[in-house]
């Protein structure tokens, strides 16, 4: 086991939101009584250890603490309560060319970011060229930073700090910048960096990018750790929790009282099929079997497009289906489906009305083809009826 | 060799040579943040440099038709005697003006990367010390093309007063910086002291017309004002030697008085900027937050 690079110990952050503050000394003059604060705990009793040389994701929603633990890791802010240990030099990405001066030439700049990420001028020297290259600026490397697209400046400055030479990077979701091709460079350079033995931790949205080069991850929701350790684990449950901002009953705990015994996608005849044109007829019909009576269950189905994103949901809810016991069968009718070309994914589950007690569901398992519209592009079928009169 | 480095709630504690030696790892970037800061001014002028030289040389030109021709000054020399105290004068409130803005100006830094924040007002005054030396260039060449000596025993304290106050501005440049993070109007309380202390200092005025109107005791009262001792440093440094006249218009003609003013002065700045570095460095902590 190697030891831990980076050694998180109960973080605990709080930021107050000062009103009526004051931000000048004549302010502070003029009113005597304090300020009220409102506290806002962007961290609460956050602990995790990365061993030396791994690379840790970190993911979560917007809001729930991945920079400010970042930057807490990094140095930048004092966290509230708890400690950091960490251990060999730390260089933080947490703004690509943070302290870029726009009047400055991309050569002046680089060596001005580098020496702040903790370069030596000699070591700077060394790596202009490779970094000029990396950045794919040769020919602009003189020129005024201002002149710059913010493709070119992002460029710039990722490739300063990738080659700053910490045994500890934190990067906060910059590799989402650039083209596709740049993109590809800036994984292949993390793997290099992988190899060389330092250890990584990033904060992402791009759960793909979490499963290719991470060892490890750590899930923050509202500040708190909702799930660390094992890669697959943690992407599991960030899936979930992404979910179920459409779906509440995207949840682990399933009871079994009743299950999915069966789901069939059938078109206009009843014939199973899997392929419809758009504003053809489908069917979904499934089976459902209680294992024990079930009072009032909910059977939802949902819909997501080909980028899993969520189109549609319906479900049983309106129906009172009362007590369950025995065999259920249920059909989604969908006599004309307003979808355009496309592959698309059905969720089912069987919960109750609170969606809290989730008795079985089957994430995104079933997949039909919209095919035959004429257009690629796009968004929706809208059955239209073309009428032209000669008057 | 690994640097294991603990971050826990306390706000940070100034170990002074284990900070020391951390900032002098870090010397490049003061170097570079300075050499951005002049860069950037003169970029995209065509005179670049030579306009830090130009404000000097139009003083000494304008003092020198005016107070020679139409208003003859008591003060013999007088651009000589204006030069001397102004350019380590503009030296302290330039040098204060940029420290104070220069966590607030350099906030994206400040909250997206993690290195010494004292490099940023130090950077300030390290880049007007650039500019000091042009400008001092232009007084050098003043006295040579006037005749004056320029190599005397008074400049042995030239180095001495230089050295106390950058000592002093820099006390006073962290102090100002971080208050200016809590208290944006900082800046704005400093050029109006500024303006009350140029007044007070004696740059324009001899001294002898403060012994001459307040006495002895309004006179050594007036003496309690550091910058009033770095000034007469230089004066005595530069004008002092010009001769037997200029010296005559200084408080004292040997060297002893002022190099034991100026140790005083040296070693109260030192103690100063111990207490306002530990200021500097326990409120840095939450730069990041406040910016």
């Amino acid at each position: 086991m190697p030891q831990a690079a980076i050694t998180v110990e109960g973080i605990s952050k709080r930021f107050r939101l000062f009103h009526e503050r004051p931000t000048s000394v004549k302010e502070r003059l003029l009113r005597l009584r304090g300020s009220r604060a409102e506290d806002f705990w962007a961290l609460r009793d956050v602990a995790f250890e990365v061993p030396e040389g791994n690379t840790w994701g970190l993911v979560g929603a917007n809001g729930s603490g991945k920079t400010t633990l970042l930057k807490i890791i990094g140095g930048i802010l004092r966290p509230t309560e708890g400690r950091v240990v960490t251990q060999g030099r730390i260089a933080a990405l947490l703004e690509l060319g943070a302290g870029f001066h726009p009047e400055l030439t991309g050569r002046e700049n680089v060596y001005l970011n580098a020496s702040i990420l903790g370069l030596s001028r000699h070591e700077t020297d060394l790596y202009f060229d490779e970094i000029v290259a990396f950045a794919e600026l040769e020919e602009f490397i003189d020129s005024q930073v201002k002149y710059y697209s913010s493709g070119m400046f992002v460029r710039l400055g990722f490739a300063v700090a990738v080659h700053v030479d910490p045994s500890i990077l934190l990067i906060d979701e910059v590799l989402a910048v650039g083209d596709e091709a740049f993109q590809r460079k800036c994984l292949r350079r993390i793997r290099e960096i992988q190899a060389e033995g330092r250890t990584i931790v990033f904060v992402t949205h791009a759960i793909q990018q979490v499963q290719a080069i991470c060892d490890g991850a750590v899930m923050l929701d509202h500040g708190q750790i909702r799930a660390m350790g094992d890669v697959a684990d943690v992407i599991k449950e960030y899936r979930l929790v992404m979910l179920r901002r459409h779906i509440g009953f995207a949840r682990r705990d399933l009871t079994r009282a009743a299950e999915i015994a069966g789901v069939e996608l059938l078109d206009g005849e009843g014939a199973v099929s899997s392929v419809v044109p758009p504003g053809g007829e489908l069917t979904v019909q499934v089976d459902v079997r209680a294992n024990r009576p079930v009072d009032d269950p909910v059977i939802s189905m949902v819909i997501y497009d080909g980028d899993g994103q969520f189109v549609f949901r319906t479900g049983t809810a309106e129906m009172r289906l009362g007590r369950l016991e025995g065999k259920l069968r249920v059909g989604f009718e969908m006599s004309s489906l307003p979808l355009a070309d496309g592959r698309y994914s059905l969720t089912v589950g069987i919960h109750d009305r609170s969606e809290r007690v989730v008795h079985d569901w089957h994430d995104q398992r079933y997949v039909f083809d919209v095919a035959g519209g004429l257009m690629e592009e796009t968004q929706i079928f809208i059955p239209v009826e073309t009428r032209v009169e000669r008057l | 060799m690994h640097d294991v480095l603990v971050r826990t709630n306390e706000p940070p504690r100034l170990r002074l040579f284990q900070r020391l030696g951390e900032l002098w790892q870090s010397r490049e970037i003061l170097a570079n943040l300075a050499s951005k800061e002049l860069r950037v001014k003169y970029k995209s002028s065509a005179l670049g440099v030579a306009w830090s030289m130009l404000n000097p040389l139009l003083y000494l030109v304008v003092f020198y038709v005016v107070f020679t021709y139409f208003i003859p000054a008591r003060t013999p020399s007088f651009p000589v005697y204006l030069l001397s105290g102004l350019l380590p004068w503009t030296l302290f409130s330039t040098g204060m003006a940029g420290a104070t803005t220069s966590i607030v100006g350099g906030a994206n830094l400040v909250a997206k990367v993690a290195f010494p924040h004292e490099m940023l007002p130090l950077a300030s005054i390290r880049a007007q010390l650039v500019n000091f030396f042009f400008q001092f260039l232009v007084l050098v060449a003043f006295l040579v093309i006037f005749g004056y000596p320029l190599i005397h025993r008074g400049v042995l304290l030239l180095p001495l007063a230089l050295g106390v106050l950058l000592l002093f501005t820099a006390a006073l440049g962290f102090a100002a910086a971080a208050w200016n993070v809590r208290y944006r109007d900082t800046g704005h309380l400093v050029e109006l002291a500024l303006l009350a202390w140029f007044w007070s200092t004696p740059i324009v005025y001899p001294t002898s017309f403060v012994s001459e109107r307040l006495g002895e005791t309004g006179f050594n009262l007036y003496l309690l004002n550091p910058m009033a001792n770095i000034v007469m440093g230089f004066q005595r440094a530069i004008y002092g030697g010009v001769s037997d006249r200029t010296l005559a218009q200084l408080p004292a003609p040997g060297l002893t008085w002022y190099g034991l003013r100026l140790i005083a002065l040296g070693l109260v700045s030192t103690a100063l900027l111990y207490v306002t570095w530990r200021l500097f460095f326990r409120r840095s902590g939450d730069f990041a937050e406040e910016l």
